[in-house]
């Protein structure tokens, strides 16, 4: 048995950039108040005084400045770690995010890698409102050229973390705030983890529930309670929206003949849509029981008012009630 | 470089670049008015000295980032003729295989960081690489070449307020051509010289006549010494005049015959040509034989850029992303 210790999402995070940045001299941290501040979530943390400000870089407010330095960066020998405070301020760089990181070894016909990756965290539930608690994966996943990370725990974020800095595409890892202070058993030696290849959480004969994020952790307690019903809910966590694991979610499917799909993102237009639609069109097609179900956030901006907010998206009583349903009913 | 130090060989490689640039985009147009080439280009005729002058102060491993209006700036720092109208022609054996056309002709190996089809998207990665550059204790210098456009974009004021915090070696080379498309940059930008913003960003700023090939250079060598000694960026502002429309689609609504013409009788080329033969540098000889050469190299392109393949749907998917590694090695070293 691997050895394990108790260390939260953001520790993880922390060590896998330290271990990054001790073993590789390309690697450094550009970003808004990572430095003496040591990050707005605390991920940073002392970094600085270990690594200094030379590899530690504080920026100033300039989203679209600093993703476009890590491109530069990235194309000639670095491999830049860019932090953007929150997620919904990618808004501010989209433009060196979708028309230059993601296209550009392409637009010069292979001629140069990109090996930039973005780290933001995404997610509800600190009060912060509209505009500090969106959840935008699906922008990013429909880009050609680009690669969504979303761990839902602490060894994923690191193992993941080390994946993206080893690959030659610009990687989004969308890290969730609300986990940053979980804590997870997490092995002393980070086990390798490859970008595009999901896991099975649970293991269950009844439905499959395809959850990212921190709906992957909703979903894991949904199932425990699942159940104590008598349902047997399998939970499969895809860790890379881009590249998706397809075979995996097809095949689970196949064995359960019934797929409910969890996001926090709003509804219309989201990333689940697409998994269903992998569904459907693929050779789980003849094996379904009952329709697809997705269950997503509400359409609508991300309220401040606590009850609303909350209601937004979905929680862990959603979960159970909708696979529930999906049992029963079909 | 003050003319009274350019010898034979110097001034007649500076026209010959000058007539690369020059001849190379006339022969575009003219492929394109036949139909054989596609898309849309944006020309630079008429600001061939602009990327001349300043890509003669470089030295090998030195980096550029250019624009939409670029294939100055990449036949300026070297680039293959062949290889960029093989580009132009859409064709596999093209620099970008035909993925990037006239917009993103880059020659990475050699510096060429890409053209850019967006307005201000290579400010950011030209401080980047500045960056990069500083962070790995190389010497090398990026000039980055924009327009008077970019000036408006949110991307300017963010590269240079980051390559100045950081001291990076970086030179902005704005090439003012007097219109950001249609908009006048005298009626977009309320300051007699767009070198006077420098100041704001705590940089020094310098205005040339961009038309000039030697003074162009001569302003860009001080900056990229600058740069290469450790002490910051430097925000140049060239001015000059695109002869051609912005784009293919410009019927020149917002300029006058005159104004053209007036700016026709600046031309770079004709200007350096009369002043060499003034000073006795070149002799009409060596003009003519130049231009000789010259249109020699690109009849040779356009031949290897219409003998090209056409690229594969297939070739073209294996494209989008760069290969992973089977296994992640480098940054697990000392993991399991």
């Amino acid at each position: 048995m691997t050895d394990m210790r108790t260390m939260t999402y953001s520790e993880a995070i922390r060590e896998a950039m330290a271990t990054a940045m001790t073993n590789d001299d390309r690697v450094f941290l550009m970003g808004e108040d990572v430095g003496i501040y040591g990050g707005a979530f605390g991920v940073e943390n002392d970094l600085i005084n270990r690594f200094g400000p030379e590899r530690v870089r504080d920026s100033t407010i300039s989203e679209l400045g600093i993703v476009g330095m890590g491109v530069g960066a990235a194309i000639t020998g670095m491999r830049p770690i860019v932090e953007i405070q929150f997620s919904d301020f990618t808004a501010q760089a989209m433009d060196q995010i979708v028309n230059q990181a993601a296209k550009l070894h392409f637009m010069v016909g292979g001629q140069a890698n990109v090996p930039l990756v973005i780290r933001t965290p995404a997610g509800s539930g600190t009060g912060a409102a509209a505009q500090h608690s969106q959840s935008l994966e699906a922008w990013f996943a429909h880009i050609p050229g680009l690669k969504v990370v979303m761990p839902s725990n602490a060894t994923d974020a690191a193992a993941l973390l080390f994946a993206a800095l080893e690959d030659p595409n610009p990687v989004i890892i969308i890290e969730h705030k609300l986990l940053y202070k979980q804590s997870f058993q997490v092995p002393v030696k980070i086990p390798k983890a490859r970008l595009g290849e999901g896991r099975i959480e649970v293991e269950g004969t009844d439905l499959t529930i395809v959850a990212t994020s921190i709906e992957v952790r909703r979903a894991i307690e949904a199932a425990e309670q699942l159940a104590a019903e008598g349902i047997n809910a399998e939970v499969i966590d895809p860790r890379t929206i881009r590249p998706l694991d397809t075979r995996l979610i097809l095949d689970s499917v196949k064995k359960t003949g019934r797929a409910l799909l969890v996001q926090e993102a709003a509804k219309f237009g989201g990333y689940m849509a697409e998994v269903s639609a992998t569904i459907t069109e693929g050779d789980a097609f003849g094996y379904l029981q009952a329709p697809v179900r997705r269950l997503c956030g509400l359409d609508t901006p991300i309220p401040y008012n606590p009850r609303l907010e909350r209601a937004s998206v979905p929680q862990v009583e959603d979960i159970v009630r909708e696979a529930t349903a999906l049992v029963r009913e079909w | 470089m003050a003319s009274d130090t350019l010898d034979k060989a110097q001034a007649g490689d500076l026209l010959r670049t000058m007539w690369r640039i020059r001849l190379f985009e006339e022969a575009v147009e003219d492929l394109y008015g036949r139909g054989m080439m596609h898309g849309t280009m944006h020309l630079s005729i008429g600001q061939e000295a602009v990327p001349t002058g300043a890509c003669v102060t470089l030295r090998e491993g030195d980096q550029i980032t250019s624009t939409h209006r670029g294939h100055g700036h990449a036949i300026a720092k070297g680039a293959d003729l062949g290889l960029a109208m093989a580009e132009l022609l859409a064709r596999e054996n093209g620099y970008c295989k035909g993925r990037g056309g006239s917009m993103h002709i880059a020659d990475v190996a050699t510096g060429n960081l890409g053209a850019n089809g967006i307005v201000g998207g290579g400010l950011p990665i030209a401080a980047g690489a500045g960056l990069s550059n500083k962070m790995r204790g190389t010497d090398q210098v990026c000039l980055c070449f924009h327009g008077d456009g970019s000036v408006g974009e949110g991307a300017w004021h963010e590269a240079l307020t980051l390559a100045s915090m950081w001291d990076l070696p970086v030179v902005f080379i704005c090439e003012n051509n007097k219109y950001g498309m249609s908009m006048p940059s005298e009626k977009a930008f309320k300051v007699d010289f767009l070198s006077e913003k420098a100041a704001a960003y705590g940089m020094p700023g310098e205005t040339v006549d961009g038309n000039d090939v030697e003074a162009v250079a001569e302003v860009v060598q001080r900056a990229v010494d600058r740069a290469r000694a450790g002490e910051g960026p430097t925000f140049i502002e060239a001015l000059t005049y695109r002869w051609r429309g912005h784009s293919k689609s410009d019927k020149n609504l917002y300029r006058s015959k005159e104004e053209i013409a007036e700016w026709k009788e600046r031309c770079p080329i004709a200007r350096f040509c009369h002043k060499m033969l003034e000073e006795g540098v070149l002799e009409q000889a060596d003009i003519n034989q130049a231009q000789v050469d010259v249109r020699t190299e690109i009849r040779a392109a356009v031949v290897f850029g219409t003998q090209g393949a056409e690229p594969t749907v297939e070739a073209m998917l294996a494209g989008v992303y760069a290969p992973s590694p089977v296994d992640y090695q480098d940054i697990l070293k000392g993991l399991n």
